[in-house]
């Protein structure tokens, strides 16, 4: 496989809360391969955005990266300076968030707030901006571009701004792009069109894409690789087939078999994964899936799980998963 | 007293004939702040004329992208904003004609569970007591009642009765839903309408609140109305489906022919949009779905309100309006197509 | 219809009415001692409390504890700290500067605390009816308001103080009067809110009236930050009290609160300045100590500050 353009290890993103430490992201690591869209699936709170604000180095206070590294290329973007940090950002890394309504300035233009990227970022004459400006609202399959920059945000519907906020994250063509559940406040029908654009722009762009969702079906329709999440860490990595035919965590089991599908029947047996996920204050040791997880050992509760790499192909984090694998453990290894 | 253990069992009429709910050409227009001084308020049309029964025991589904009427449908039904026009008809009652006592009596045979659990609940009042607090508007039982009735009804919901002094804060976005399914359920009503009740839970969680719904239903008999963007829930929680588009049903069926076989233009589309959670289907440039967006309805467009984004068009589409007509046995579309 | 599973049949009642009280008393103990804790966490907000607790202590024993008469010369005039065996020193007319704090004490807090109680009492009907019922109620009540509004508060307060005969009920009454409409504001903004909130709509549902939506529902989520912001503004209003006394409209000498102290002090201000710092420094620090106050109340208050 070729170079990965972003290497993540061992991040760890802590906010210290009146109530004690919340490890939102606790140890994860992981490779975005050039040219690839990784997915990260989870619950809500499992990290999913924490990961993506920590590698733009966006979190803020109470929040902390207290550990790990971050490599852009060559690049440690934990080493930069605040300034590089911004002149990365936007530029080299794009990213789109989830709610379109609030992640336009309401006071700028359409138009004022692309053209301000374009320029920030490649010191481009206004003329010019204005002119790459139109290309890429139409490029985001937004009709009559030119009539369009002088209106503001309100004047756009949710999927309208969702495709702006596109234009600004790939105005200066990035090599990562990251999208934080971008179409999880569309209807399906404009969640179709997002999905549609996303693909397309991150092909023809031939960037690399983390695409952040809850939604399998998202998942399914966008991966190339899949990493799941739970409570701050990894619990299973593989590539897209890998991980919907042969998952071998035992929550992405669940989580799986949690979903309804289209042409379930009614009769069909409505499948839940027991429990609640855990708020990581404070975590005890040991696998924080266990109060749910029907696999759980002893162990479990005493020793964090180990990565194995399974025989089906996918990477998973668990001492079942291990256990499985067979006292040879080919390929076993412990979490950098 | 005998009140809280009877239930609804004396009231209202039989158990046997028709349709528990009939909603007949109901309309709601908003009136909305008009832009300049001496402008006439642009009017919203949100429901825009809206037929179906529902029967006793069964469930309908309610389904249609953001802003299509929804909730606005389920609000009217329920007499909580009024109508501009059309009738609504629980057990041969005529809930729009209600005085406001009639009205308070009828509360006890429908209740409604909202999206959002949290805010659904008063942040200040323990989950018990909130519970309980139906009970309390229509006069039922005394204290001690009450406070036995909503601890059985946590257990009903599957919370243990020994949180009855939490606060709603204190609780995740499954178990506030299960406290709003209690506090619905708590005067024995005939009809549950549920505007979105597993939209704002996580995957994992949403079955097993679909789960506790199916389970409940069969125990005190209630017809649901089930409100959702989600098609595949829908599919698999409703007997009979209906697709709202800018506030007027294009497609009522069997849920299971409705997605068999979608007849309406928009339900195709709707239902080739959603992205199915298996590796061997379809990748995104092959998802079907529409160009466009949504209307605005306080200017949807003339004859059929889909014409603007339908592949079927034709000319005499945006000049009539179609009209709902059976073309199956209980197979109902609005479209000249059919 | 089938019965609820579970149930213990009619008659068996698990509890009687006063085991209930008894529950339900024990549950409202819970419920302050974990506000309590809240509140608790903020250092500078206890601190604040206890001392206004001496403060108020002070001002109600202030007869006993004042070394001194409050208007009787016992010093040289303007006498320097110590002097005179007067801790504190005298004020310009030779008068304890000690015991007139205690007493001052007194009257300033009255200033302060009553009429923002009252106002706040008056602002909360006023705002939640224009705030509930909306539409002409809301345009009636806050339009006269607004004309209110329009006044600077103090100029509003010499305009009634200056009709009334002067003295500390006028004082109250004039102050009360030009503070009801900036709570009234904020019990109409929340109101409104909270009038939104899908909570009432489901409380509507269940078949709740509006009396019980407005006493359930909106009061106890509405009282919040207008307890905190009233709280807050107990100072400034001991501060504006003692402007208007001293343009002659409120306490009359030779009574004092602190206010009046501070404008006194002035005529000796170079030869005696601790007869205008000791009654401006306890304003400030008093004033503080309530905002102080009125920061612990904001999570003590907010039902989601409360962790068991
Ligand atoms: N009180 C109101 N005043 C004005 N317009 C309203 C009001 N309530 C709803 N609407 C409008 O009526 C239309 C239908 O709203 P409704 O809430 O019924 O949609 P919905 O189908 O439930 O959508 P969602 O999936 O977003 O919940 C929308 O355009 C909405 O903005
Ligand atoms: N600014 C913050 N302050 C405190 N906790 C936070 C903050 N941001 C995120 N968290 C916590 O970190 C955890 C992970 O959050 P997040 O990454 O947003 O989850 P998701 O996977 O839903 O995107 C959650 O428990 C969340 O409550
Ligand atoms: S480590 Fe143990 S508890 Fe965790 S998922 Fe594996 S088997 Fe279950
Ligand atoms: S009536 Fe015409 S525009 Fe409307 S859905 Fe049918 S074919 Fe399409
Ligand atoms: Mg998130
Ligand atoms: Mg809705």
């Amino acid at each position: 496989m070729s170079e990965p353009v972003l290497s993540v290890r061992g991040l760890k993103t802590h906010f210290r809360l009146r109530t004690g430490t919340l490890k939102a992201v606790d140890g994860l690591s992981f490779e975005l391969q050039a040219g690839r869209v990784l997915c990260i699936v989870g619950e809500s709170g499992s990290g999913k955005s924490v990961t993506a604000q920590s590698i733009m180095r966006l979190i803020e206070l109470p929040g902390r990266i207290v550990d790990g590294d971050i490599s852009f290329r060559d690049q440690d973007l934990l080493a930069l300076t605040e300034h590089e940090m911004e002149d990365l950002r936007g530029n080299r890394i794009g990213m789109i968030f989830q709610d379109p309504m609030t992640s336009l300035n309401p006071v700028f233009t359409i138009g004022e707030q692309i053209v301000e990227t374009i320029i920030a970022h490649t010191g481009a004459s206004k003329e010019e901006a204005r002119a790459r400006a139109v290309e890429l609202m139409r490029l985001v399959g937004i009709p009559e571009p030119e009539g369009r920059l002088t209106d503001y945000p309100h004047q756009f519907s949710g999927g309208m701004r969702q495709r702006v906020l596109i234009a600004i994250a790939i105005a200066c063509e990035p090599d990562i792009l990251i999208a934080d559940e971008p179409t999880t406040a569309l209807d399906v029908t404009i969640q179709a069109q997002i999905l549609r654009l996303l693909s397309d722009i991150q092909k023809k762009l031939g960037s690399a894409m983390i695409l952040i969702t809850h939604d399998l079906g998202v998942v399914s329709a966008m991966a190339d690789d899949v990493l799941v999440m739970y409570s701050g860490r990894m619990v299973e990595y593989g590539d897209v087939k890998t991980i919907f035919r042969n998952p071998r965590h035992p929550y992405t089991l669940g989580l799986l078999d949690s979903i309804i599908k289209l042409d379930d029947s009614r009769e069909s047996e409505l499948r839940s994964i027991s429990g609640l996920p855990p708020i990581p204050i404070n975590p005890p040791p040991g696998c924080a899936f266990r109060d749910r997880c029907v696999k759980a050992m002893d162990v479990c509760g005493t020793q964090d799980p180990p990565w194995v790499e399974t025989a089906t192909g996918s990477t998973a984090v668990c001492h079942a998963v291990e256990a499985e694998e067979g006292a040879a453990g080919a390929g076993q290894g412990a979490a950098p | 007293m005998s009140d809280i253990t009877t239930g609804g069992a004396g009231r209202g009429a039989n158990g046997g004939e028709g349709p528990l709910l009939s909603v007949e050409g109901l309309v709601k227009h908003f009136k909305l702040d008009p832009k300049g001084l001496f402008d006439a308020p642009p009017i919203l049309r949100a429901v825009d004329g809206v037929d179906f029964d529902v029967m006793r025991g069964e469930t309908l589904g309610l389904v249609g992208e953001s802003g299509c009427g929804k909730s606005t449908t389920a609000r009217l039904v329920l007499r909580l904003i009024e109508p501009t026009a059309g009738s609504v008809t629980l057990d041969d009652v005529d809930v729009l004609a209600c005085s406001k006592k009639e009205l308070l009596a009828l509360r006890r045979e429908m209740q409604i569970v909202f999206q959002d659990p949290l805010s659904s609940l008063n942040p200040r009042m323990s989950v018990g007591n909130q519970i309980a607090e139906p009970l309390r508007f229509h006069g039922i039982g005394d204290k001690v009642d009450r406070f036995d009735r909503a601890r059985e009804f946590l257990e009903v919901v599957g919370l243990s009765s020994d949180y009855y002094d939490r606060l709603p804060h204190e609780f995740s976005g499954g178990q506030n839903q299960r406290v709003a399914i209690a506090r619905a359920l708590i005067l024995r009503p005939k009809l549950l309408i549920l505007d979105e009740p597993v939209s704002a839970l996580d995957v994992s969680i949403r079955a097993q609140i679909l789960r506790l719904l199916i389970d409940l239903q069969g125990r005190f008999q209630l017809t649901y109305v089930f409100i959702s963007h989600d098609l595949s829930v829908v599919k698999r929680f409703c007997n009979r489906t209906a697709v709202l588009y800018l506030g007027r049903i294009v497609e009522i069926a069997e849920s299971e022919s409705l997605y068999r076989e979608p007849l309406h233009p928009y339900s195709q589309a709707l239902i080739s949009a959603i992205p199915e959670a298996n590796p061997d289907g379809p990748r995104a440039d092959s998802l079907g779905g529409l160009e466009g967006d949504v209307p605005s309805p306080i200017s949807p467009p003339t004859g059929c309100p889909f014409h603007t984004r339908c592949p079927h068009r034709m000319p005499e589409c945006s000049e009539r309006t179609p009209v709902l007509k059976e073309v199956k046995p209980g197979h109902q579309v609005a479209c000249f197509l059919h | 219809m089938t019965d609820a599973p579970g149930l213990h049949g009619q008659s068996m009642r698990q509890r009687s009415a006063a085991d209930l009280r008894r529950e339900n008393l024990h549950i409202m103990w819970r419920t302050l001692t974990l506000a309590w804790h809240a509140y608790a966490k903020d250092k500078a907000a206890v601190g604040a409390l206890i001392f206004m607790i001496i403060v108020v202590l002070i001002a109600i024993f202030a007869p006993y504890i004042s070394p001194h008469d409050p208007t009787e010369a016992v010093g040289t005039r303007g006498g320097l700290p110590g002097t005179d065996g007067l801790l504190l020193g005298g004020d310009m007319d030779g008068r304890d500067m000690l015991s007139r704090l205690f007493w001052g004490g007194r009257v300033s807090l009255l200033i302060g605390v009553v009429p923002t109680v009252a106002a706040t009492f008056i602002a909360v009907v006023l705002g939640l009816f224009a705030g509930y019922i909306g539409g002409w109620a809301d345009q009636v009540v806050m339009r006269i308001l607004d004309v209110f509004f329009a006044f600077p508060l103090v100029l509003l307060a010499i305009v009634i103080a200056g009709i009334l005969d002067p003295g500390v009920a006028t004082l109250i009454l004039s102050i009360t009067v030009a503070l009801v409409p900036y709570i009234a504001r904020l019990v109409r903004t929340t109101t409104v809110s909270v009038k939104q909130e899908p909570y009432i709509e489901a409380a509507r549902a269940g078949g709740a009236t509006t009396p019980t939506i407005l006493t359930r529902y909106i009061l106890p989520n509405m009282l919040a930050p207008v307890i905190v912001y009233s709280t807050t503004l107990i100072g400034l209003m001991m501060v504006v009290g003692s402007g208007l006394s001293f343009l002659g409209l409120g306490i009359q000498p030779p009574d004092a609160d602190w206010g009046t102290m501070v404008s006194d002090g002035r005529a000796v201000l170079k030869r005696a300045p601790h007869a205008t710092a000791f009654p401006g420094f306890v304003i400030v620090i008093v004033s503080l100590a309530f905002s102080f106050i009125g920061d612990g109340l904001r999570d003590a208050l907010d039902p989601r500050a409360r962790v068991r």
